[in-house]
């Protein structure tokens, strides 16, 4: 993976100490709240509803294990012992103090990480497939140009002051699983007659108005990357719309425009600024593209692996959810869940940080990711060290068996901490959890993704929810809006409404009666929840969910 | 018609710690029950003024509604978790409380 330059590391030092500057600023009253603001926030700083919070960024979603310890020491140092992964790949604490986020900064740079561009009208820390670099159907590792366009963005002068923030996502593999859709800018690897490139997509996001994203080019050759990104980011700039904070984002000056008219735009600003990129950033590609040169794989007998697997039904029913094909021989992807029934999705303790790190250095090779859905992945394990694997991770509360499943939820932190939230998201998601357990379903219901976001923002992702749900204030009273048949793959779509909300001690009933619903409507096991939504639309799933409104319509 | 002024105490977090705090008639506090309440509309306006002078101990001054009898309380859920904690860790205020 990606190792830190001189220049980065004098980059990141200086930065580090500029911040501490004006920490020491604020605190003798030198600088006002409103003077410091934005430079928190340009640091990852925000100020919650009970406390601080910062957001560390973990590019692209990779961490090595000296990393992880790292952030499993500053969880046990300066916050509660915990630490809360996010959609966007990222980490954030929820109880630092104020002065000893500089210390936690410093921290974080001795194992070459930072919490810049986490928060701003930025472009934001840059997300990828969380299975890049083994993934079986993957064209190419989406790391090294994910890398470049967190260098390239990093402090770009031009784009420090944006309309509104700005995030992109990049995929290697046709199966899309970073969500690229729904990013102001989604990258597609693809080949086409043996040469790699980029299918460009512009235009998508959830919040208050959901968007799929547009493709603005089939094909953009490696070396034009860059300069089309910036021409983007320079369009939208000029063009995005300052006047009103929830017409900014591009999504809006995409579908305001139209995207023949983006397409023109981008196409002429190009032409003005393609002869400044030299072919400078296609060397430092190279040169990172060797940082992300994949590891050494071993050939090992399967034997060990064969035989837990028909012996042990706990590790059967893990293997069989929570692992995924690796393009090696042998080996698997392993997807841990920091779902356990009940529990908050997204934390880990520093305890199960650790272990984390040191199982990834021991079976996998030195790899960790962290996935969108809020969960962590080994990306590279060989099959006959699964059952230890397993074992370890069973001592931690580490070996759910849910990837995929009903209770492999993605909640935003809601207003237990947000301070933007209209309603709790991370009880709802508890309760489902822990519902579908006592019920022993879920394995029977198969592939569900159940979203929950607490507020219109839609960080809990509830638009590409199988089932979503969105947390509001209805007078004063948490109420709960159920959406149906969103989709973050591939095949993007955004979830319709089902209809009226419900109050929090209805919802768990309403997604129970969903749930059996769908058990009732498939066509057999095989067809999933959101398949047989395409196939017969709303209407059955409505009455599943209103058996009032059907009896009184009877 | 304007509407009749609510019961409201003076709430921020606190500078260093980041933790929600209470105006009172002398300084601020942690506890809500422990908080001044403010029932006159103009004796509002001025102790928000106080309140927002005060840069280097607190951040976000606004008024929150309180139901005042016994003692103030929160009307809005959202002022019910700043005054407890989350409800998934007994993290926060309720750890003393």
């Amino acid at each position: 993976m990606y190792s830190y330059t001189e220049f980065d590391d004098a980059f990141l030092a200086e930065r580090n100490a500029q911040f501490r500057a004006q920490v020491e600023r604020r605190i003798d009253g030198s600088l006002t709240e409103d003077e410091f603001k934005p430079l928190r926030l340009m640091n990852g700083l925000y100020l919650q509803l009970h406390a601080y919070m910062l957001r560390v960024a973990i590019p692209y979603g990779t961490l090595n294990g000296a990393q992880m310890h790292k952030l499993a020491d500053i969880a046990e140092k300066w916050d509660k012992g915990y630490g809360h992964f996010t959609t966007r790949q990222n980490i954030q604490y929820n109880w630092p103090k104020l002065r000893d986020v500089p210390d936690m900064l410093d921290a974080l740079a001795e194992v070459n990480m930072h919490a810049i561009q986490t928060s701003g009208n930025t472009i934001r820390n840059v997300t990828a497939d969380h299975f890049a670099g083994a993934a079986a159907d993957e064209v190419a590792d989406p790391r090294p140009v994910a890398e470049l366009i967190r260098q390239w963005s990093t402090d770009h002068p031009e784009f420090q002051f944006l309309p509104r923030k700005f995030k992109v996502a990049v995929s290697g593999a046709a199966h899309d699983r970073a969500v690229i859709k729904a990013h102001d800018i989604g990258l597609q690897i693809v080949e086409q007659d043996g040469v790699l490139g980029f299918q460009v997509i512009v235009g998508g996001g959830l919040g208050r108005t959901p968007m799929i994203g547009k493709v603005l080019y089939d094909f953009v050759a490696s070396e034009d990357l860059l300069p089309t990104l910036e021409a983007i980011v320079s369009v939208y700039n000029l063009l995005g719309r300052r006047d009103n904070k929830y017409k900014a984002r591009i999504k809006i000056t995409v579908h305001e425009n139209g995207i023949e008219d983006i397409r023109t735009r981008v196409d002429e600003r190009y032409a003005l600024i393609r002869p400044q990129f030299t072919g400078v950033d296609q060397q430092m590609l190279a040169r990172i593209e060797a940082d992300f040169a994949k590891p050494t794989f071993k050939t090992a007998p399967l034997d060990a692996y064969a035989a837990a697997y028909d012996s042990d039904p706990i590790f059967r029913s893990w293997a069989d959810t929570n692992l995924s094909d690796h393009h090696a021989p042998g080996y698997a992807i392993v997807s841990i869940s920091l779902k356990a029934h009940g529990a908050t999705p997204g934390d880990a303790t520093s305890q199960q940080m650790h272990v984390m790190a040191d199982l990834a250095a021991t079976y996998g090779h030195d790899e960790l990711r962290i996935s969108h859905e809020q969960n962590v992945i080994l990306p590279h394990v060989h099959r006959s060290d699964l059952p230890a694997l397993h074992a370890a991770l069973k001592n931690v509360g580490l070996a759910t068996a849910n990837i995929g499943l009903i209770s492999d939820i993605i909640a935003c932190p809601g207003m237990d901490y947000c301070a933007l939230a209209t309603a709790r998201s991370i009880p709802i998601a508890q309760e489902i959890a822990t519902r579908f357990d006592e019920l022993k379903l879920e394995h029977e219901v198969g592939p569900l993704k159940i979203k929950i976001s607490g507020c219109i923002n839609a960080c809990g992702h509830h638009h590409v929810g199988h089932i979503g749900i969105l947390g509001l204030d209805r007078a004063g009273v948490e109420n709960y809006q159920i959406t149906l048949g969103g989709d973050g793959s591939e095949d993007a779509a955004i979830g319709e409404r089902a209809g009226p909300g419900f109050a929090a001690d209805e919802i768990i009933p309403a997604v129970e009666r969903l749930v059996f619903g769908y058990l009732d409507l498939r066509q057999d096991p095989s067809e999933t929840f959101l398949q047989t939504y395409r196939r017969l639309g709303l209407a059955p799933f409505k009455a599943a969910l209103y058996p009032e409104a059907r009896a009184n319509a009877a | 018609m304007a509407k009749p002024f609510t019961p409201k105490v003076v709430t921020a977090n606190a500078l260093l710690e980041g933790d929600v705090i209470y105006q009172t008639a002398t300084g601020w506090t942690r506890d809500l029950a422990k908080a001044e309440v403010l029932t006159d509309e103009a004796d509002a306006d001025l102790r928000m003024i106080d309140a927002s002078q005060q840069i280097d101990l607190v951040v976000g001054v606004y008024l929150a509604d309180v139901d005042p009898d016994p003692v103030p309380q929160p009307v809005h859920f959202r002022e019910a978790f700043r005054a407890k904690g989350p409800s998934n860790y007994a993290h926060g205020k309720q750890e003393t409380l």
